[in-house]
């Protein structure tokens, strides 16, 4: 195969077939972040299960993406880095362990990564608050930053989160 | 096995036409002299140069001694504007020894359009740092500068207006006429770039009132590095390049002799096959864009429906990233571009898109289209069959995907 695009072939593999992509039926927690920059959104959904130890564990794990190759391929490498994994070990994934899963990016597309760990973190988010549990500090700071990204991106796509927020509701 | 591979990106570059390169062949080898030496050697390649010149001149009814050649259109735009602006301030300069000019911007006012290729944007914004005045015109939602916003924008300072003929990302044409007509009244010099239209469609300097226009020779199957800057003759300008005082003074450098030969060449044959070849384009052109619109459900046309360029398409298409379709058609062995963000070094969606009104997620999901000589009905017919899956794919992976 010829080199397509800049990047590896892990990443056009990712791209080419991404893995657990779709909506998820009742979540427990979604994620939605994007990139107020270049544009790009990335809509993550969890289901939490426990392991035989009884730990909670992300049971399941799907991503829906609007961006670039990199953007999918990051989206695809942390559901499959996060799926299995307990909440403990999955808030800990990092854009470093994302990157070198994909055997590197370009350097202008770092965000994508930092953007597909955001909302992983922002779906644990979602799932601890909505059972009233505790926040650890890290995930909250997170979170702060997340969202006034949010904010921009949000207006950006105003029309298009609208139509999608009522298809989730109905 | 090869596989199958589609060039949809012409108006990024064209490969060389075979008469091309066998016409600078010679010129690389044989015929090497510096044309500026005055033995044999160099006579021969300064006469070759000089046919060149007469060739390039008379695609656009322009006078040999009215070309100046460069190594691109880069080149020929920032000649243009920098000259132009330095050949003012320089004037003004002189005047103000003798008499003192209660006006200290006189001369300093430049007026572009929005939707320019970015040598020029980014030479005006340099130009701007450096104490001149920059006007941006708007454009309607095809990407057309309305004339009348010319005239009512052009001030006594003005020196100089620069609207592009064609755009090489939309494809739209300008009423290059009419703002040509304005800017002769007003006394102002007019230039256009004419990267993506020269050889295409018709272009008279006379008729058309242009003082200045740039052209470059990869895009009509001629080899790259080479372009050419048109002056009227009486022009005022400053050259950027000073040295030997090559091509008249305004672009001291060695001339690049076999470039130019394949410049006159491509040019020759573009005389001949213009009028044809794009007719044939437009015709392609359209069943390209039919064919899109048709069968793809959110897809919309960017651009003039009618004045176009006869080789451009440019669509943009809900809920889907352009970086992604790009690499998928490239997978699928068919090469385009897109305006999107995520394709830049910026990180920023086309200033053009924008400019022409469409909305940060809609220049996220353009694709341009450009024909060329090499093109077939086949081929569009494989892109037709090809791009569907390659959106529905990839609106199933968006979070946007649904109405």
């Amino acid at each position: 195969m010829s080199q397509i695009g800049p990047y590896t072939k892990k990443v056009i593999e990712y791209f080419k077939k991404p893995r657990n992509y779709g909506r998820m039926k009742n979540p427990d927690g979604i994620g939605k972040v994007g990139n107020p920059v270049c544009g790009d959104v990335m809509w993550l959904y969890i289901k939490i299960g426990k392991d035989k130890k009884g730990r909670e564990i992300i049971k399941d794990i799907k991503f829906e993406t609007f961006g670039c190759v990199a953007a999918i391929a990051t989206s695809s490498v942390i559901t499959d880095l996060a799926k299995g994994k307990s909440l403990a070990e999955a808030m800990k994934i990092e854009r470093k362990e994302i990157v070198d899963s994909l055997g590197g990016l370009p350097p202008i597309k770092v965000h994508c990564s930092v953007l597909a760990a955001s909302a992983l973190s922002e779906a644990i988010y979602d799932y601890l608050k909505k059972n009233k549990r505790d926040v650890p500090a890290g995930l909250e700071k997170r979170h702060e930053l997340v969202e006034k990204e949010k904010k921009e991106i949000d207006e950006k796509y105003k029309e298009w989160i609208e139509i999608e927020e009522k298809m989730h509701q109905g | 096995m090869k596989k199958k591979r589609v060039y949809l990106d012409y108006a990024a570059t064209t490969p060389v036409d075979p008469r091309v390169v066998r016409a600078m062949a010679p010129y690389f080898t044989d015929k090497f002299g510096n044309s500026m030496s005055l033995h044999s050697f160099g006579q021969e390649a300064k006469l070759a140069l000089e046919k060149s010149r007469e060739e390039v001149a008379s695609l656009i009814g322009a006078k040999a001694e009215e070309i100046v050649f460069t190594s691109s259109a880069t080149e020929s735009n920032n000649l243009a504007l920098k000259g132009i602006a330095f050949a003012a301030e320089a004037s003004a300069r002189r005047k103000k020894r003798f008499i003192s000019s209660p006006n200290k911007q006189k001369g300093k006012h430049i007026i572009i359009s929005p939707i320019e290729h970015p040598c020029i944007m980014e030479a005006s914004k340099w130009l701007a740092e450096q104490g001149f005045s920059i006007t941006k015109l708007p454009v309607n939602k095809y990407g057309q500068v309305d004339p009348k916003d010319i005239k009512k924008a052009i001030k006594k300072e003005t020196i100089l207006v620069s609207v592009l003929h064609a755009s090489n990302e939309i494809g739209t044409i300008q009423p290059v006429a009419a703002i040509g007509k304005i800017c002769r009244e007003k006394g102002v010099y007019f230039h256009t770039d004419a990267t993506q239209s020269f050889g295409k469609i018709p272009i008279d300097v006379n008729s058309m009132n242009i003082d200045l226009l740039s052209a470059s020779a990869h895009k009509l199957y001629g080899p790259k590095g080479v372009g050419c800057l048109f002056v009227r003759k009486g022009t005022k300008m400053t050259p950027l390049l000073h040295g030997g005082g090559q091509e008249a003074g305004l672009r001291s450098s060695t001339v690049n002799v076999p470039g130019i030969v394949g410049f006159g060449k491509a040019v020759e044959l573009a005389k001949k096959e213009m009028v044809k070849e794009s007719k044939c384009l437009a015709g392609l052109r359209d069943r390209l864009i039919n064919g899109i619109l048709g069968e793809i459900e959110g897809a919309h046309l960017n651009g003039h429906p009618k004045k176009r360029l006869p080789n451009n398409a440019n669509i943009w298409f809900e809920f889907v990233e352009g970086e992604s379709m790009v690499i998928q058609l490239d997978m699928a062995g068919i090469a385009a571009s897109t305006g999107s963000a995520c394709s830049s070094a910026k990180l920023e969606p086309s200033h053009v898109l924008l400019a022409i009104g469409l909305r940060h997620e809609q220049a996220h999901g353009s694709l341009r289209f450009s024909l060329g000589h090499w093109t077939t009905e086949k081929e569009i017919d494989y892109l037709l069959k090809v791009l569907p899956g390659i959106i529905k794919r990839l609106r199933e992976i968006s979070p946007f995907k649904k109405k």
